[in-house]
């Protein structure tokens, strides 16, 4: 019972062009992508006592750690909007960008024996990755329109911020951040598959990267003379956008954004095209 | 004659020695300092010779494969089958030539490949189906097919990593046993698991080819499986294909390269310090040396020996099969308190060993000098080879022959059986006379 026309014919021989995308196997091995989102998501939380509840109480805790370092500690401004709701905002997007591009970035060493021994098209597994992050970005958007209720109802900073409309563009601002932590992670997977040194750097790298990006601090902080420096970072504009969607508060500037766009778009089509390249052979190096 | 379904042009497979190990950012420094290092002095070993060294896995492989077919792959390790079914499989490219596959290929080069240990059976079946290409649809339809196989019933929804061995292998062999590709390549999957489960699985394969008509490729150093299983197959040899054809001609190819290359290559596993083993034959009646041996003779060794005349030598004799398992071990000092004489000079000893049972096959003789409970010597791999031709112990047409898998030597019965009734009482005394009469007779 044959499933394919008889027709059907695949070519193996060296490849030859630069950039060769089979998007078309990554579609066909579509079944697989969702069952890789699935494992991620139930091995993820076996063992743990918390279980999912993990995705909520993890940005919540971060939140009130930066509360009391940054808020209280080294009092740095939040824009005039209460702390725990611009740390949360912040992190919305920040820990969908970490978490994608940490889990992303060891998919070629981390999944060497099963890649050394059957071929799906290696996409898919960074491509689970960029999914399975969605269901703690949806929990994780719960809890922060549940604290927004909160402070919006019951304290008397309630008047001080707002939803701003451009909260419709929240799903495509989602899809330009999981584009850059893909585009970053293909590159640091490539990089770690030929130099085990960033295996340590990945870790480094989002926490400095962190930093760089206004989540802890307004982008109104830095001072106009350096903020294109500043928007330089692709995240930075993504993070201060959402914090802008839900509290009505940031610099938020079309020029910034195109910066921010462009960059996303180059490092999406670099690291797939040096992936591509180095995922061909890199069964014969490990 | 309908297309190929696989068709193999001319491939190879350089890897460069230099690039197995992935390298760390330090390494890349060092390496770069020291070419500058010796552009400035200009002088310098040639290191860079190690990194340029390459190695050609395949060389210029061609054949193809039918529909239907079922075609083993055999070769020594390092003969290029595993890159060959890399390339295949398309887990590596080839750095030449070209193969067109007119049909979907699943691999099942590793039993459990992908199985992750948290999740539970019923979900693994899924995920590692989907993984060897088949389509969620596809799994489900088989899915109690699977399960039935792999014999895990109430276990289903239990987290693997909570299975027995046993119950990880079968299920991983049902899910891959169960794809629907065109073409399946099989890698020493049947390595694994009880007699029982072997059973299964080679029955499996026969109906994926037989009654199924899918074309597969099986790569095993068992060779009675080889031959089960397959009618034509692919001998490979440093990458290049020395013989395809009937895979018992294939086999008897092999094997030939097996005893040719035993002969060409005697070697010393530790060179003597007081003595050396000069030469080994293995000697027909008339006293001269010859490499054919029919079991169930007397086997006469002439061994020469030198010695500096040190005390307390002997030595030691194996016997080894085409596999390289020793069968035969023979020790002079401690079975027959024989010693090399302690004074300098060259011996030579005839020894002549009761009648051996070697099954036809290949054997070769290794000889080592050993200072009596310490330690070898001087140790000679493969100093003689033989053949045996033909061999049954009784002298009927069927031949015994170790490449079917049965083992090396033959168990003879005493002339004499008992055999006891449950009911009777008293045991019968049954006599057999060995090559004459040919029917036990009650």
């Amino acid at each position: 019972m044959p499933h394919v026309a008889s027709d059907y014919e695949l070519v193996i021989r060296p490849t030859r062009g630069w950039f060769h995308l089979n998007l078309a196997d990554v579609w066909r091995y579509r079944d697989l992508l969702f069952l890789l989102v699935h494992r991620d998501f139930v091995a993820k939380y076996k063992q743990t006592i918390l279980g999912p509840a993990w995705f909520i109480l993890q940005p919540l805790l971060m939140t009130f750690v930066f509360t009391v370092i940054f808020s209280k500690v080294a009092k740095i401004p939040t824009d005039g909007v209460p702390p725990v709701l611009f740390y949360l905002a912040g992190l919305l997007g920040w820990n969908y960008f970490a978490q994608t591009l940490q889990s992303s970035s060891d998919t070629l060493v981390a999944n060497a024996s099963l890649f050394g021994k059957v071929y799906f098209p290696r996409l898919v597994v960074p491509l689970s990755a960029v999914i399975s992050n969605c269901f703690s970005f949806a929990l994780q958007l719960a809890t922060l329109l549940c604290v927004w209720a909160y402070f919006k109802v019951f304290t008397s900073s309630g008047a001080t911020f707002g939803f701003s409309s451009a909260i419709v563009w929240l799903p495509l601002l989602l899809v330009q951040i999981a584009g850059l932590s893909l585009g970053v992670g293909l590159w640091l997977s490539a990089m770690t598959a030929k130099y085990r040194d960033f295996t340590f750097l990945t870790a480094l790298i989002i926490q400095v990267w962190m930093y760089a990006t206004p989540v802890i601090y307004p982008l109104s902080q830095i001072s106009e003379k350096w903020r294109w420096l500043a928007v330089l970072n692709p995240m930075a504009m993504p993070v201060e956008t959402i914090k802008y969607m839900f509290v009505g508060r940031g610099v938020v500037i079309a020029a910034y954004f195109a910066v921010s766009v462009a960059m996303t778009l180059l490092l999406l089509v670099s690291g797939v095209f040096v992936f591509n390249k180095v995922e061909k052979t890199f069964v014969d190096t490990v | 004659m309908s297309r190929a379904i696989i068709e193999v042009e001319n491939v190879s497979k350089r890897y460069k020695l230099g690039q197995f190990n992935a390298r760390t950012l330090r390494d890349e420094a060092e390496q770069f300092f020291r070419r500058l290092r010796r552009k400035n002095k200009a002088v310098g070993v040639p290191h860079a010779l190690a990194e340029s060294s390459e190695f050609w896995a395949l060389k210029d492989v061609s054949f193809s494969v039918q529909r239907g077919e079922v075609l083993g792959i055999i070769g020594r390790n390092g003969a290029g089958k595993s890159t060959l079914l890399k390339i295949l499989s398309r887990v590596t490219e080839p750095t030449s030539g070209e193969i067109r596959i007119r049909g979907r290929v699943a691999s099942l080069l590793e039993v459990g490949t992908g199985f992750h240990p948290e999740l539970t059976g019923r979900e693994n079946i899924y995920l590692n189906g989907t993984i060897l290409g088949m389509t969620k649809a596809e799994v489900k339809a088989k899915f109690e097919e699977i399960v039935a196989f792999a014999e895990i019933g109430k276990f289903l929804d239990t987290p693997v990593k909570r299975y027995s061995s046993g119950m990880y292998v079968r299920l991983a062999f049902a899910v891959a046993a169960h794809l629907e590709p065109e073409i399946l390549i099989v890698d020493e999957v049947l390595a694994v698991g009880d007699a029982e489960f072997q059973k299964r699985c080679l029955r499996r394969m026969r109906e994926v080819s037989g009654k199924d008509g899918r074309t597969v490729l099986f790569v095993s150093h068992n060779l009675a499986a080889i031959e089960a299983l397959t009618h034509r197959a692919v001998l490979l040899r440093d990458g290049a294909i020395q013989f395809l054809g009937p895979t018992r001609a294939c086999l008897e190819t092999y094997l030939q390269g097996t005893a040719d290359r035993r002969a060409r290559v005697s070697s010393r596993l530790t060179e003597g310090r007081y003595t050396r083993v000069l030469s080994v034959d293995v000697l027909d009646e008339g006293g001269l040396p010859t490499c054919n041996y029919s079991s169930d003779n007397p086997l006469v060794l002439e061994v020469a020996i030198q010695t500096d005349g040190v005390k307390g030598m002997s030595f030691d004799i194996y016997i080894s099969n085409s596999l390289g398992h020793r069968v035969y071990f023979y020790t002079s000092n401690l079975f027959d308190e024989i010693d090399i004489p302690a004074s300098r000079g060259c011996y030579q000893f005839r020894l002549t060993f009761r009648p051996l049972m070697l099954a036809s096959g290949n054997y070769s003789v290794d000889v080592a000098t050993a200072l009596t409970n310490i330690g070898y010597d001087d140790h000679v791999v493969e100093a003689a080879t033989f053949q045996v031709h033909y061999f049954n112990p009784t002298g009927r047409s069927w031949d015994f022959r170790e490449l079917d898998g049965y083992g090396s030597v033959a168990m003879t019965l005493d002339a004499t059986v008992l055999m006891d009734r449950t009911e009777g009482g008293k045991g019968e005394e049954l006599e057999r006379r060995r090559r004459i009469g040919s029917e036990l007779r009650i």
